[in-house]
């Protein structure tokens, strides 16, 4: 029981930075730019579809597939946002105009993904997916420790993209006082444009990291949309290492009830730590 | 508002039993009642999205706990369809109070996230009950269909026409009293019309209620239309899309607006997923939200408004 116990909270601290990864672009996007980027776990799913495409046909390691996808994915985000910004924010629109176009776009995207290549479920391969590590009892899977690492990195280059570089600290200027950063001779749309493109730029390797761990289909997208904003509104909106942290709670969170309660049962608990914090503290742990 | 009532109401029936004696093609009767359904989805989410301002995006789950409450009603306990339906309503609309006192906290994104993460938790709980079928699912019956009806799809068919009647008709008396005046005062600035006196949070359980009963309604035939029901296709994102898509295209601010985009829309799909396909079918609509998003917010009645004026 103890060793069980044990081994499910190293899975879920895992796990718990692969969640980082895919949600950190939604913690720029939604948390930085007040963008509700429902659509963000979808752009997940379609960086899964670019990396098995290019795994299957070249034969790259996924996350090296994900990796090269992202510069397009950067460009993505940049004319989705261009289409944002002129239909809504310039004009003003009420923000729930904004939510419904990304959850057409969400809808889109898995519509377009069925259109392409069916419902079947599509898998990578790399010679790191299946191999594990023994330390002791706990048993670590290099399938679940790469994301992990991946993430974690992620975690820290954004990071120290947001505090250390101008652009950044322009974008986390912009998510304070748009006003006040114009005032200062900085263009506010641009710095959000970019930010929103890495924003988008991050799902690519998200989406390989996803498919590294399991099958991917279509619509798998709208079971992460419960995960990703769990994880931004627990971690304080707009707050990159609080992102890892709650990450980190609910993985471990996830993997405790699917080995004590029954696998069936993980998913509930994204969506209801998420109703819980809506509920009790919307500020989230780690406000910045 | 008596005359104005009854006279269509009787029309209306009339319309449901003494259609099916002149067409005898029972594919109008199946694609009939699709569209029917969602005009009274698409109405019952304007109640709350398009007067108070509150975007539900969990309109599959109270459709499929109309569905489960409706199928449990019909088989274990031999219910008849317009009992089962009023349970299907009572059990949805307690669903919708609950949510209701979620608008306390929960404004905007929020509000619209924890809606979908409730629809995805019901359909969690149903997938993994076994007593409803699990993932399995249930089959369902049809009854004998009884005279005038010769097909017992063309009963429910004017069944769903004489709801959807009465749920457009609801909409519209609500739309047209001191309440939607109300509501639409929330949806502009909450706060300032709480400062005036407006019951916000007793409106807004009004409206939250209300609209899950006649999603709950909208769900309970669907068993019998079915005639199997599981959790994956009843609760399809396929429902939501379509069911805040068609007040969108048609207008939000008139209870008009559902009605012309659930014929409009629902319509189409009928025809291209006849024509086409289904999967081209789902592309035309995600492309015609986006598009009446950006290019008519205001949906169809606001370009003829526009043009009038």
């Amino acid at each position: 029981m103890f060793e069980l116990v044990i081994n499910a909270i190293v899975a879920g601290i895992l796990l718990g930075g692969f969640y980082a990864a895919i949600t950190l672009g939604l913690s720029v996007s939604f948390g930085m730019l007040d963008v509700v980027n429902i659509a963000h776990p979808g752009f997940i799913i379609l960086g899964g579809y670019g990396v098995w495409l290019l795994n299957t046909s070249l034969g790259l390691d996924p996350v090296l597939a994900g990796l090269i996808l992202s510069p397009l994915f950067f460009f993505i985000g940049i004319g989705v946002y261009l289409v944002f910004y002129n239909s809504f924010e310039k004009r003003g629109a009420d923000s729930l105009r904004g939510l419904v176009f990304f959850f057409g776009v969400l809808f889109l995207i898995e519509v377009t993904l069925i259109l392409t290549f069916g419902v079947d479920y599509r898998l990578v391969r790399a010679f790191w997916i299946g191999k594990s590590i023994e330390v002791g009892f706990v048993g670590i899977s290099l399938r679940l420790f790469i994301p992990f690492l991946v993430g974690v990195i992620l975690t820290v280059v954004l990071y120290l993209f947001f505090s250390r570089t101008f652009l950044g600290m322009i974008t986390r200027g912009v998510a304070q006082d748009s006003t006040a950063v114009r005032l200062m001779g900085a263009n506010p749309i641009l710095a959000k444009t970019i930010a929103f493109g890495l924003s988008i730029a991050t799902t690519s390797i998200a989406g390989a990291l996803l498919i590294s761990i399991g099958p991917v289909e279509p619509g798998l997208g709208r079971e992460f949309i419960g995960r990703v904003f769990a994880v931004t509104v627990l971690a304080g909106m707009g707050s990159i290492s609080g992102t890892l942290i709650a990450a980190i709670i609910l993985g471990v969170a996830e993997s405790l009830t699917a080995t004590l309660g029954g696998p069936a049962w993980g998913m509930a608990v994204s969506f209801g730590i998420l109703l819980i914090v809506l509920g009790v503290k919307p500020s989230g742990l780690f406000r910045r | 508002m008596k005359k104005s009532f009854f006279l269509p109401a009787i029309a209306i029936i009339a319309l449901g039993i003494l259609l099916p004696q002149f067409v005898k093609v029972s594919y109008f009767y199946f694609a009939g009642y699709i569209v029917l359904q969602f005009m009274i989805l698409a109405t019952a989410w304007n109640l709350l999205g398009g007067y108070v301002g509150y975007v539900n995006f969990g309109v599959g789950g109270f459709f499929v706990i109309g569905a489960y409450t409706s199928a449990v009603m019909l088989l274990f306990l031999k219910s008849n369809i317009i009992i089962a339906m009023l349970a299907a309503g009572i059990l949805s609309g307690a669903l919708g109070f609950g949510v209701g006192y979620l608008t306390i906290r929960l404004r905007g994104i929020f509000f619209a996230i924890a809606t979908l993460a409730l629809s995805i938790i019901i359909q969690m709980v149903i997938v993994n009950w076994h007593w409803l079928g699990g993932a399995n699912g249930l089959y369902i019956f049809r009854p004998e269909p009884f005279p005038p009806f010769s097909d017992y799809l063309e009963f429910l068919f004017a069944l769903m026409l004489f709801v959807a009647f009465l749920s457009v008709m609801l909409v519209r008396y609500i739309e047209k009293s001191w309440i939607g005046k109300c509501f639409i005062a929330i949806r502009d600035t909450e706060e300032a019309s709480e400062c005036m006196g407006v019951p916000t949070f007793r409106l807004k359980l009004l409206a939250t209620t209300l609209s899950g009963f006649m999603m709950g309604v909208a769900g309970a035939p669907f068993p019998y239309y079915i005639t199997y029901l599981e959790p994956y296709s009843a609760m399809d994102l396929l429902i939501t899309v379509n069911s805040l898509a068609m007040p969108l295209v048609g207008g939000t601010a008139h209870w008009l607006g559902p009605v012309i985009g659930a014929i409009l829309l629902g319509g189409a799909q009928q025809i291209v997923s006849v024509t086409i396909s289904s999967e081209w079918n789902l592309l035309i609509i995600g492309i015609v939200l986006i598009a009446f998003v950006i290019l008519a917010p205001e949906g169809i009645i606001g370009l003829i408004q526009r043009r009038r004026s």
